[in-house]
């Protein structure tokens, strides 16, 4: 019982002060901290900020994909030499069309193949299949593995566009990280403006030049004007609400290489600036060339920003964006369009926000609450065990530096739930003593001697810690998986504390008391 | 100095000759439970319903009539009002706009945000939750889960390391314990969310804690007292663990009192149903799961073969006890 090693003492003792010093730099005001330095980051709801979860919207993005797909089909199929077929059809996610000369059958599929994808993922399985039925009819659709990972593409696409855009916001410390299959979470702890983020965010950015439908003249343009074969109505704030364009694009943001606020020369209104890579600007050239005098729409997601007219052809391959821009919303449109398109359109289906206030104030009241806990605990246990209390006490404070501690090495995040989950681990820390204790109690009311009742209190509430220990820590385990935001915050403090309060209120206190009881060889002990 | 002892030395209470009428208590406080969540039902949060959930905080207590007007006025749908802690901070619930409009929730915000500032030029923004009702679905769906397969796990464990009794009886009391917290909630209409789950979560871990502990030390004296019927084992293990479990339970509660009374109104619901589950939790370790061994037949003689590891050597140490 006595035999405990002074390499042990050490290796303890070494271990422990390790662990709290690794608590340190989080009670240090940040600017005074290396960022190598392990730290606690707060969460949302201490530090306030902003939680947005996106799903993205695959079903339209599969319709796009399957419509692209159309668009190429017939593409190949009109190269010379050209290889006849009907309409093509869409109907349940899957491609069908004729071919007009059935001795071109296997011309056609020759053709198709090359477009049907080498393989996707790590099967090698075809992108999309390609099957005659009737002996005429072609039947193009999406293999399974094709679309899941054209999906999963999109979504890092998306993910990592969502990531330049909020960068360029300066935030600092943004969480933007995928969930699931079709979901992206986004978290930004001490924002001011989460208006902004917002609407930066989930902007789709699509931005489409079409030649504007002048055809029927100065009729009132409403929602519901019936447009000309080709062309279609769009909502159009500046002018008065509605315009009729020409279906087909022109251009598009895709082949933009910059874009940027800036001031328009005469009026001084805030516009946005851009330029298009070396193809881009040689079509915008050639369109400019062939359209002067005409009016082409800027269209950003769906929605006409301008509708200016080309006065003369626009060679430079750079043009902008006028419209009832503030500077802001001109730079937000900026960083939109320069970050790209998102790959899919994205709707917000849960969103925190938590004011600077309340955070400040749920940080006072967690510090307080846990203050009172732990100076009301320790008197208890002082009460209560004497000396044998004050071991446990010494334990239970080295505890919370040594959570912390791991914590930060673990790079968690603090949430208000967290400390809740501290109070209750210096609640429960002094269960495991509390254990040992009453068992020595009981082993000296037993009449065995000191030595005997200690050792005997610790191997037989070992037991017993162990196992009460392993329950608890099944339903963190549970918690930590299944939960999400709060509860998760909640169930690492409490993994953390389980496994630290074990060490530190078994093996620490344990030491103390040996060291005591060889030093003094007490005859009687007052527990 | 005289050491604090919350429970005397010796302390014999006849714990299981008590057991009919605790028997007849739990059940009708089970079944009063059940009958609340149905007649009260539980007030679920924005978390679990999905909606629009924004928290503003005044002054001085607000008129909430006169909040009431202002938001009705707005015409965003049913509105309830909910003050909570000090009543100076009102929670405001809302139906989300019927539009798929992305930007429309935003405006529903900023349009219930104006109103307010200009009737209340005191009141500032707390916090806001806006949750979609797939989301809320799928959260209630995964909170049940976790709940059920804490359950599930503990008494699985509970059945390895001691006898099949012992997890059954476990269960039947968390299950108590969880039924005593639905009915805690449909009583007292605290708002259910997702720090609940996590309340009711460790409400189990440490209800069980507590379990473990006393069947640990029936288990220990069914093989120190072999002679011993199981109403005696059960009832001595209970006074001999009593000591602890009055020190544990108040060191708890005295934790969840300061974090009651001093920890901020976020996590009031969370404290208070914690605190009924330690009190719960303790009672029905004594009178669910330890007078349920004697009816589900436990034996005082564990088979040597199924005696967890260790156990052998356990007894040859208890050879020379009294």
């Amino acid at each position: 019982m006595l035999d405990f090693p002074r390499w042990k003492v050490t290796s303890i003792l070494v271990l422990l002060a390790a662990l709290m010093a690794l608590s340190i730099p989080s009670f240090v005001p940040e600017k005074y901290t290396q960022s190598w330095m392990p730290r606690i980051s707060l969460g949302l709801d201490l530090a306030g900020g902003i939680h947005l979860l996106y799903e993205a919207d695959t079903d339209a993005f599969l319709a796009t994909r399957l419509d692209n797909m159309s668009q190429q089909i017939s593409g190949t199929l009109k190269r010379s030499p050209r290889i006849d077929i009907g309409d093509i059809s869409s109907k349940d996610g899957k491609l069908s069309f004729f071919v007009r000369d059935v001795t071109q059958i296997d011309a056609a599929r020759e053709r198709l193949l090359s477009l049907a994808g080498s393989g996707a993922g790590l099967t090698g399985q075809r992108t999309w299949d390609i099957n005659v039925v009737d002996s005429s009819r072609f039947v193009v659709s999406p293999t399974d593995a094709g679309t899941t990972q054209a999906v999963n593409q999109a979504m890092n696409d998306t993910t990592e566009n969502i990531r330049r855009r909020i960068d360029a916001l300066g935030t600092k410390e943004p969480t933007i990280v995928r969930q699931g299959s079709n979901r992206i979470l986004v978290q930004v702890p001490g924002l001011q403006n989460p208006e902004q983020l917002k609407v930066l965010v989930g902007k789709t950015a699509k931005l489409e030049f079409k030649m504007v439908d002048d055809s029927l003249g100065n009729t009132q343009i409403t929602k519901d004007t019936p447009a000309p074969i080709g062309s279609q109505v769009l909502s159009y704030p500046e002018g008065g609400g509605w315009i009729v364009v020409k279906r087909p694009v022109i251009l598009t943001g895709g082949q933009l290489t910059e874009a940027s606020q800036g001031f328009d020369q005469q009026s001084n209104a805030p516009i946005v600036n851009f330029t298009f890579n070396s193809e881009g600007g040689r079509r915008f050239a050639r369109i400019t060339q062939q359209f002067t005098g005409q009016r082409f729409a800027v269209i950003v997601d769906n929605v006409v920003i301008s509708a200016p007219r080309i006065n003369t052809p626009i060679l430079g391959g750079s043009g902008y964006i006028e419209g009832s821009f503030t500077v802001a919303s001109a730079n937000d449109l900026a960083i939109a369009l320069k970050s790209g398109q998102l790959a899919m359109d994205l709707k917000v289906v849960e969103e925190r926000t938590v004011g600077p206030d309340l955070g400040k104030e749920s940080i006072h009241a967690g510090v307080l609450a846990s203050a009172i806990a732990a100076a009301a605990v320790i008197i208890f246990m002082f009460v209560t065990y004497g000396r044998f209390g004050a071991y446990a006490n010494l334990a239970v404070v080295i505890n919370v530096f040594v959570i912390l501690g791991v914590m930060a090495v673990f790079g968690s995040t603090l949430t208000l739930p967290g400390i809740a989950g501290f109070v209750l681990t210096i609640g429960t820390a002094v269960d495991a003593n509390v254990l040992i204790n009453e068992r020595i109690r009981e082993e000296r009311r037993r009449g065995r001697t000191v030595i005997q009742a200690v050792e005997l209190g610790y191997k037989e509430a070992s037991r017993t810690i162990f196992e009460a220990n392993m329950t608890h820590a099944i339903s963190g385990i549970i918690m930590l998986a299944l939960g999400s935001g709060p509860v998760k915050g909640f169930a690492v403090v409490l993994l953390i504390g389980i496994c630290t309060s074990v060490f530190t209120a078994v093996t620490f206190t344990r030491m103390l008391v040996v060291l005591w009881v060889r030093r003094t060889r007490p005859s009687d002990i007052n527990i | 100095m005289r050491l604090l002892k919350l429970v005397p030395d010796n302390t014999n209470l006849p714990f299981v000759s008590l057991r009919a009428w605790a028997f007849g208590l739990t059940i009708a406080l089970s079944l009063a439970s059940i009958a609340l969540v149905f007649v009260n039902k539980l007030n679920f949060g924005v978390d679990f319903v999905g909606g629009l959930m924004i928290e503003e905080k005044f002054q001085k207590d607000p008129d909430l009539d006169k909040l009431r007007s202002t938001l009705e006025r707005l015409q965003v749908g049913e509105v309830r009002l909910q003050p909570i802690g000090d009543n100076k901070t009102i929670s405001i619930r809302m139906p989300l706009p019927e539009s798929s409009d992305p930007g429309a929730t935003n405006a529903l915000v900023q349009t219930v945000q104006t109103a307010i500032a200009k009737d209340f030029p005191d009141a500032t923004f707390s916090r806001q939750d806006t949750v979609d009702a797939k989301v809320s679905d799928e959260l209630l769906w995964r909170g049940g889960l976790a709940v059920v397969l804490a359950i599930l796990g503990i008494g699985l464990f509970a059945i390895f390391r001691f006898e099949w009794q012992f997890g059954v009886s476990t269960v039947a009391a968390i299950v108590h314990d969880l039924l005593m917290t639905l009915g805690f909630f449909a009583l007292t209409q605290f708002e259910v969310d997702l720090n609940t789950v996590a309340a009711v979560l460790t409400i189990i871990g440490y209800s069980i804690n507590d379990k473990i502990v006393i069947d640990d030390r029936i288990r220990e004296n069914m093989r120190r007292y072999r002679k011993m019927d199981m109403p005696h084992i059960i009832d001595l293990s209970v006074n001999e663990t009593l000591p602890r479990t009055v020190m544990t339970s108040v060191t708890i509660l005295l934790a969840l009192f300061a974090m009651l009374i001093f920890g901020g109104h976020v996590l009031r619901g969370f404290t208070a149903a914690m605190i009924l589950g330690i009190v719960v939790g303790t009672y029905s370790s004594i009178y669910v799961s330890s007078s349920l061994l004697i009816s589900l037949g436990l034996r005082a003689e564990p088979k040597v073969d199924d005696a967890p590891p260790g156990s052998k050597a356990e007894r040859v140490a208890f050879k020379d006890m009294p």
